[in-house]
């Protein structure tokens, strides 16, 4: 972000790192489509990509149009490379087993939800109906993540290591979620309040993970990076792949 | 189709007058036009039929969403990931109604997926091929979902009730793939010179394997007679077959695209066109196993099965952990 940043220009950081974030994480989530555990699985995980790729189109379309300089939705998703891309090094982290996906999506969604809520008092009306539209989606999101790490963190042996294990590999990625830089710093005090996010977040987590039987990591260890650009290896592969017919074909129409 | 090689009983179909008692009252609902339900007496052969094509069609279903799920990472527009995986999701939701329809005669879901991962079901052969493009995501949508339509629209009229209102909810879904994946058809038909040539290489490689979906020609599918009798197949496998030709050709007309097929040609005498069988071998290879694609799809499914195994015991040991917790303590 070397330039010089204005409301607007803020605005359209913002949009892109919350645009971002569901945009990598439902790509994540859909590569699950025909390989999960059950079939209900299947189903569930789909409508979960589904769900991250409606609330992408709204909020990188909405970017593009503050941004004004004649992008889509589709340009900022598929010609951006990965220094321009904002989303939480969580979201990028790879699937691994069906225990990891689900407790990424649950460290995301218990965020995910109170960052909605805070936004739909947004000034702004074009931000707030879009958090507004996307919470009701959220909310079942985290209560389907919730249940589905308290019942296999309290299950066997096995599904409570795996799931332990997926909880101390991504813990590491948390702390970003509630970092604060110069673009949320000019929206003040609109943007969401890192604080009451966290507050909301551990109201959400701690029970969750008290229930599920599973330790919170003691490690103080935290990355960071990803709201500014600077990303795992992960996210590169991931775009290689999902922006490959863009890439490969320039101005062509789909 | 969806379910292609259905064996029913070899036997010469009997007749209304050699029938007695419940097979009689069986037959007659069924000439009737009336519907056979779960509880209903049927004969061993029926049942089995039953169980064969709606546990093909299930399998057929949940298999297919391997060829399209293949591009839902690289779908090249954030509306056409959403369509696609729609579209994937509603698969695996047909698949789920399919399943609970044969259970109905009888069998479980973990039996169905026992016979799918030893390779002793079948599942339709177009499966069995690649999706090397984004246009075969338009392909498949066009061609096989209308192939799909084409088969399950008269089956909606199944004697069998629980599978003919499966496919009343199936039907109307069906529509919705097919029109997406002639619109993917259309933007590339539209589109730049190397959009056209995969839109081209798309209707090249899946233009036999879509025919060869309604099954083996007429004089060799020898099982035909009974199961029209049982109101489980209401059209034959070329008469199926003849129509989707006829409806195909002019939509690709309209496409700018040539049918690979140097034969093709109207025949006013019949009123529908001429045109090459599938090569029948290959067909039959593809059944066995020996498609190009037939050991990925098998292995796809056994990996999610086996490495879903922990998820499935921890969820069933944390039900039986709550159940027990619950049972109030003898007093
Ligand atoms: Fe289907
Ligand atoms: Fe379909």
């Amino acid at each position: 972000m070397a330039q010089i940043l204005n409301r607007d220009t803020a605005l359209f950081h913002f949009l892109t790192r919350i645009g971002d974030s569901t945009l990598i994480l439902g790509h994540r989530v859909s590569e699950w489509c025909g390989h999960s555990p059950m079939l209900e699985e299947d189903i569930a995980l789909a409508n979960t990509a589904l769900d991250l790729i409606g609330h992408t189109r709204m909020w990188l379309g909405l970017a593009a149009e503050v941004e004004g300089k004649g992008r889509s939705a589709d340009d900022l998703a598929f010609l951006r490379d990965s220094m321009d891309f904002t989303n939480l090094l969580l979201v990028e982290q790879p699937n691994g087993d069906f225990g990891q996906t689900m407790m990424r999506q649950l460290l995301f969604d218990a965020w995910h939800l109170p960052y909605l809520n805070a936004l739909k008092s947004f000034p702004d009306p074009r931000v707030a109906g879009i958090a507004e539209k996307a919470t009701k989606e959220v909310a079942y999101h985290v209560d389907r993540a919730a249940d589905l790490v308290v019942r296999l963190g309290d299950g066997t042996h096995e599904s409570h290591t795996r799931m332990q294990a997926a909880l101390d590999e991504l813990w590491p990625c948390v702390g970003e979620m509630f970092s604060t830089d110069e673009v949320d710093a000019m929206l003040a005090p609109d943007a969401p309040k890192p604080d009451r996010i966290r507050d909301a977040w551990d109201a959400t987590i701690l029970p969750t993970l008290a229930r599920a039987t599973l330790a919170v990591p003691a490690t103080r260890f935290t990355r960071q990076g990803g709201k500014t650009g600077r990303h795992s290896e992960h996210l590169g592969h991931v775009l290689a792949q999902m922006q490959f017919l863009q890439r490969a074909y320039p101005g062509a129409t789909w | 189709m969806y379910a292609q090689i259905v064996e029913s009983t070899g036997k010469a179909v009997k007749t209304l007058n050699e029938m007695e008692g419940e097979e009689r009252v069986f037959q007659e609902r069924i000439n009737a036009g009336g519907k056979i339900e779960p509880k209903d007496w049927m004969p061993d052969g029926y049942r089995k039929t039953m169980v064969r094509q709606i546990s093909q069609h299930a399998h057929s279903e949940i298999v297919g969403q391997l060829p399209e799920g293949n591009w839902i990472t690289r779908a090249p527009t954030l509306e056409r990931k959403a369509i696609l995986l729609a579209k994937v999701q509603d698969e695996a939701g047909h698949g789920l109604y399919l399943y609970c329809a044969a259970e109905t005669l009888g069998i479980s879901r973990d039996q169905m997926f026992d016979q799918l991962h030893s390779g002793k079901a079948k599942y339709s052969s177009i499966f069995n091929y690649p999706t090397l493009t984004w246009a075969d995501i338009g392909a498949v949508g066009w061609l096989v979902d209308q192939a799909a339509i084409m088969n399950q629209v008269p089956l909606q009229r199944s004697s069998y009730g629980p599978y003919a209102r499966a496919m009343v909810r199936i039907c109307k879904e069906e529509s919705f793939h097919q029109r997406q994946g002639f619109d993917i058809m259309m933007k590339m038909c539209e589109g730049t010179a190397a959009q056209k040539r995969m839109a081209q290489d798309a209707l090249n490689r899946f233009w036999a394997p879509s025919l060869m979906m309604f099954g083996p020609p007429d004089a060799d599918s020898v099982h035909s007679a009974q199961s029209m009798a049982w109101k489980i197949k209401m059209n034959s496998n070329d008469e199926l077959r003849q129509k989707f030709v006829d409806a195909v050709v002019p939509q690709a007309e309209f496409l700018g695209l040539t049918i690979p097929d140097e034969n093709l040609a109207w025949n006013d005498k019949k009123g529908g066109y001429d045109f090459t069988d599938p090569d029948w071998q290959e067909f039959m290879a593809v059944i066995h196993g020996n498609g190009p694609c037939n050991r990925e799809r098998l292995a796809a499914r056994v990996k999610a099965w086996d490495d879903g195994a922990w998820v499935r015991d921890g969820l069933n040991t944390h039900a039986a952990k709550k159940r027990k917790a619950a049972k109030p303590v003898a007093g």
